[in-house]
């Protein structure tokens, strides 16, 4: 994977200069699909209107590979590679939906939803959330691994919002907005595997965070019911994240 | 035409996907020569049959009777499938499973309870220690989720079973 990235743009800036940059063109599917240097496997299947399912990637954020829910065949690859993180370049093919890949990724989804709790007919986000979506576009009806029901907690301290962690993936989006975006760092992932957490300020409480602005960039970024806004009942929590490209597309110009 | 011998049984959970059912509606109509009702909380009989071609399971397996019952329902039916969230991944019913059994007991029958409390002593199945979704405790042959699933799903799901297939991918979501 390492060999396909080519540093060409700063993907966090995205200070791409459209007339410097090369294009090409670059095979999904079969299909010749024309491509810039910069841009990722993801964002060239994206606007060719192929499905890859994707949870931690949202544009305008530093990709991460987190999820790996986007796992895609390259040629001359022998393992799967995430499309989110992997750059195109000239001659680079690419399968999106094998069945070796559809495998794997629904392994890897069933893992999400046995991981924490997810309770989607009381969830705030059921109906509006990226995780049941893409099981009901793959067509997942059941877990085959057993449900491990950890105890987790609900952090209401905050006078907006507040943290489900029964319904947080680890996907970072939240982490990442704060930082990248926001700048306050507030959020960041503590312990380890299984036992990880989103938490203020290393491990207060939202509530008494010294560096959270409220904006509330990291609840509308988050893909599932983990952020919310207070108030919301079932089912009503719908996330705006337009403001991403919005303030992308202002960067850009330097404004 | 053989009519094909259907049961429905509501083990743990809230009967909303039986009231699914029942909203199919007027296509109900479509099935009645097709279908006959040996067992299910709409008919009287009170002992599962001892051969069924069909069975629609709601709820979850929460306690030593459900337990008993899965296994005896599996064991006389050809298909069985698991209807709704509840059956298929716990859902509400499988909430409690975050904490043990008797925390949940202590906080339904004494912290919250209103005018008598104290725990019931008689007359209750015991519960398991954690409440589960069918297929970790039988085989099951269909899984068709939702809270409840929707009636056209349900009836999707009738329609292409009495036509002799069993629906490969039902493409519908939780919740
Ligand atoms: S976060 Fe999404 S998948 Fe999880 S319970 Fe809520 S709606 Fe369901
Ligand atoms: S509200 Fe804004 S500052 Fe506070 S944690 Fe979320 S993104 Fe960071
Ligand atoms: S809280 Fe939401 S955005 Fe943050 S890591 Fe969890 S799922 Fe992702
Ligand atoms: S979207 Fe690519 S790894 Fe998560």
């Amino acid at each position: 994977m390492g060999g396909h990235r080519l540093p060409a743009c700063d993907p966090q800036t995205k200070k791409l200069d459209n007339n410097m940059s090369k294009e090409f063109t670059i095979r999904i599917n079969g299909r010749d699909i024309p491509a810039q240097e910069g841009e990722t496997v993801l964002d060239v299947a994206r606007r060719s209107d192929i499905y890859i399912p994707a949870l931690c990637h949202l544009k305008g954020l530093s990709p991460v590979g987190a999820c790996r829910l986007c796992l895609v065949e390259v040629k001359g690859v022998s393992r799967l590679v995430p499309s989110c993180t992997t750059y195109v370049h000239e001659g680079l093919d690419v399968i999106t939906d094998s069945e070796g890949i559809q495998k794997c990724r629904m392994v890897i989804l069933q893992l999400l939803f046995s991981e924490r709790n997810h309770t989607c007919s009381v969830c705030v986000s059921n109906g509006h959330c990226e995780l049941q979506a893409i099981a009901e576009n793959l067509g997942m009806n059941y877990v085959r691994y057993p449900y491990r029901f950890p105890a987790l907690k609900v952090d209401a301290s905050h006078e907006k919002y507040a943290i489900d962690h029964n319904r947080c993936v680890l996907c970072t989006r939240c982490v990442r907005v704060c930082k990248e975006v926001e700048g306050a760092h507030t959020l960041e992932i503590i312990g380890r595997g299984v036992h990880s957490l989103v938490l203020a300020d290393l491990d207060g409480l939202w509530g008494e965070s010294q560096t959270c602005t409220g904006c509330g960039k990291c609840v509308q970024v988050c893909p599932t019911g983990a952020l919310f806004e207070k108030g919301k009942a079932v089912g009503q929590m719908k996330k705006r994240n337009e403001f991403l490209p919005y303030l992308m597309s202002m960067r850009s110009l330097n404004r | 035409m053989r009519k094909i011998r259907l049961a429905t049984v509501w083990l743990d959970g809230c009967s909303g996907c039986h009231m699914s059912l029942l909203d199919v509606d007027e296509r109900i109509i479509e099935f009645a020569n097709r279908i006959e009702v040996l067992y299910s909380p709409l008919v009287d009989r009170k002992e599962f049959p001892d051969s069924v071609d069909l069975t629609l399971v709601e709820g979850a397996i929460a306690s030593d009777e459900d337990l008993h019952r899965i296994h005896l329902i599996r064991e006389r039916s050809k298909v069985l499938v698991a209807l709704g969230d509840c059956a298929v991944t716990g859902n509400i019913s499988g909430m409690r499973n975050s904490y043990p059994v008797n925390a949940v007991l202590q906080r339904a029958y004494a912290e919250n309870a209103g005018t008598r409390n104290g725990l019931p002593q008689r007359g209750l199945p015991v519960l398991l220690q954690r409440c589960r979704p069918l297929h970790e405790v039988v085989p099951v042959d269909l899984h068709v989720p939702g809270c409840p699933p929707r009636a056209d799903l349900i009836y999707a799901v009738l329609k292409a079973i009495l036509e002799g297939h069993l629906p490969q991918n039902i493409h519908t979501r939780f919740g």
